[in-house]
């Protein structure tokens, strides 16, 4: 059993230092739940929504890791991993990013970072005119197991949790930020098809899903929250409130993945259909 | 053997209003909260609209937090004042009623050459006038009333009703207003009267508009989203409906803008300098 925590935080715009008190307060209230991994929504430090304020407010991988460890120091007894969606500057290259991180505090440090590759550009969103866009989903060994990260738009495309899944991941994690749209029903559009997606990527591969999303009102956009965690055959696990903060606290069992996977063997026969479409697939995106 | 039919798809105006509730009174707290207020105040006509936002914010904020004002002038329609102040009953709100009267005619006095026209505008920037000084008075922050149907045909004075700046309703057209009226409990001789500005004796919206709100929704709805006249027409629209909505739109478009500002650099403000309108960031 691997205890996970998601932070459904509501940030403050543009107030890195009021946020991470604040993550730092919610650490401390989880300490009685002993959680071993901590996943904190996309865009947390700053707010989703900044527009060109990225440039102003976005972080090096450096200063947020020194900022966390900081934090770690004063909050926690003994190693945490933590997953936090942030605005990264490239130190090098200067490039803006959307991209998640996964530290292990107290211990190896930044053990990956994923950058957003689906930047939206679309309707209420306007990323890739402030943004780089990533340019891999790969997936990466944790002190607990195999584990990938990809970021809000990332995992609506299916292809990229599949080449998660086949990289070994077993374990998602998608840090959100999703501003609440169509109000037919008791819950919000988006945050239904968060959740149909969730349930069918994790029941495909046989993977867990871990969902953060982000909280509070970006002038008139309700980020919609819903975060949740699914299990390899595809059942909710927890799910948080919408629209409100909250801390979802949930075991993953690591050792249920093979006996499912082994009843619905999708990813092992994807492993062997895959290369049939092999040429499919080229031709297809080489046309593109 | 059975024979099982599909349900055709379409477009959906019908809201889940309970929903739409609660999320609503929590943009009020939200919005309310980082701009560093705890109390609001709504001008409220006698309308369905400025009801359903008094609803709204005694909801948000508790009703001991929300100033009601009526803002009537003598041509006013007496049932206006009467549900208003049914409106703030309804809803446990305290009513302060401020006579525009002089002010506005004030203002007429110099200007004998007046239209009813424009001295509906400078009503409705006299009431503006009003709300923003309480605002000041009374450290409350000034609620919009205005729907999405009326802010996308221009149906409002500039600078005048659309003033405030935060806005419950501006994205719900005015059928949904209805239904979520209906769902908070804006009292039926409210929800049911015919909607007008009040602005010129004896006026209604739809004739002012030429069209009724329940069939303008849906073109409009269909229009926002880019179906072909074509497609709105099978839907049961006139063509003349169609190109009212139109036109009323696309002559409109400056008013729900800032004005236009000659762009002569690249750090040009909503041009090439942008940043949401929270952002912030600490200072040392």
């Amino acid at each position: 059993m691997v205890r996970h925590a998601v932070l459904q935080l509501a940030p403050e715009k543009g107030q890195v230092r009021r946020n991470l008190a604040r993550l730092e307060a919610a650490l401390l209230e989880l300490a009685e739940d002993g959680p071993q991994v901590v996943v904190v929504p996309e865009a947390y430090p700053t707010g989703y929504f900044l527009q060109g304020g990225v440039r102003e407010l976005a972080l090096t991988v450096d200063e947020l890791a020194e900022a966390l460890d900081d934090l770690h120091r004063r909050a926690w007894e003994g190693p945490l991993d933590l997953v936090i969606g942030f605005y990264e500057k490239d130190e090098q290259s200067g490039d803006y990013f959307n991209t998640a991180a996964y530290f292990e505090l107290g211990g190896r440090g930044l053990v990956h970072r994923h950058r957003k590759v689906f930047l939206p550009t679309y309707g209420v969103f306007d990323e890739e005119r402030y943004l780089s866009r990533g340019h891999g989903v790969r997936a990466f060994d944790t002190r607990f197991g195999r584990a990938a990260i990809l970021i809000c738009e990332d995992f609506w495309h299916s292809i990229t949790s599949t080449l998660a899944a086949l990289d070994g991941a077993e374990v998602i994690y998608v840090p959100s930020a999703s501003p609440a749209r169509g109000f037919s029903g008791p819950r919000p559009a988006n945050v239904e098809r968060w959740r149909q997606l969730a349930m069918s990527v994790a029941a495909e591969h046989g993977v867990y899903v871990v969902l953060a999303s982000l909280v509070g009102f970006e002038a008139g956009k309700g980020m919609s929250g819903g975060s949740l965690v699914a299990s390899p055959e595809g059942r909710i696990l927890a799910q948080a409130p919408v629209f409100e903060e909250a801390l979802l606290v949930a075991d993953l069992d690591l050792a249920r993945i093979p006996p499912v996977r082994y009843d619905n063997p999708m990813l092992a026969d994807l492993k062997s259909g895959l290369p049939i479409l092999w040429n499919d697939l080229r031709r297809v995106v080489e046309g593109l | 053997m059975r024979k099982v039919y599909g349900v055709p798809g379409g477009e959906v105006l019908e809201l889940d209003y309970p929903a739409v509730a609660d999320y609503l009174t929590r943009f009020l707290e939200a919005e309310l909260a980082w701009r560093g207020y705890q109390k609001a105040l709504v001008a409220v006509s006698g309308g369905v609209d400025s009801a359903t936002t008094l609803a709204l914010a005694a909801r948000a904020l508790g009703p001991e937090n929300v100033h009601a004002l009526a803002l009537p002038h003598a041509e006013s329609a007496p049932e206006s004042l009467e549900h208003a102040r049914m409106a703030a009953g309804a809803f446990g709100v305290d009513l302060e009623v401020i006579d525009i009267t002089p002010m506005v005619e004030g203002y007429a006095g110099v200007r004998p050459d007046l239209t009813p026209y424009r001295k509906g505008n400078v009503k409705a920037r006299a009431r503006m006038i009003v709300l923003f000084d309480l605002s000041m008075a009374y450290r409350a922050l000034p609620l919009g009333t205005g729907n999405k149907t009326e802010r996308l045909f221009g149906y409002f004075t500039w600078h005048g009703d659309d003033a405030p700046p935060i806005n419950p309703l501006g994205d719900l057209y005015k059928t949904q207003v209805w239904g979520l009226a209906e769902e908070l409990g804006v009292p039926e001789a409210i929800r049911k009267k015919p909607p007008t500005a009040d602005l010129v004796p004896g006026q209604t919206d739809e004739a002012d508009l030429g069209l009724s709100y329940r069939r303008a929704d849906v073109i409009l709805e269909h229009y926002l989203k880019g179906y072909p006249d074509a497609y709105i027409e099978a839907l049961g629209y006139r063509p003349e409906e169609i190109r009212r909505v139109k036109e009323l739109v696309n002559r409109t478009h400056f008013k729900r803008h800032l004005p236009t500002v000659a762009v002569v650099s690249t750090t040009a403000i909503h041009e090439f300098y942008l940043r949401p309108l929270d952002f912030r960031i600490e200072l040392p």
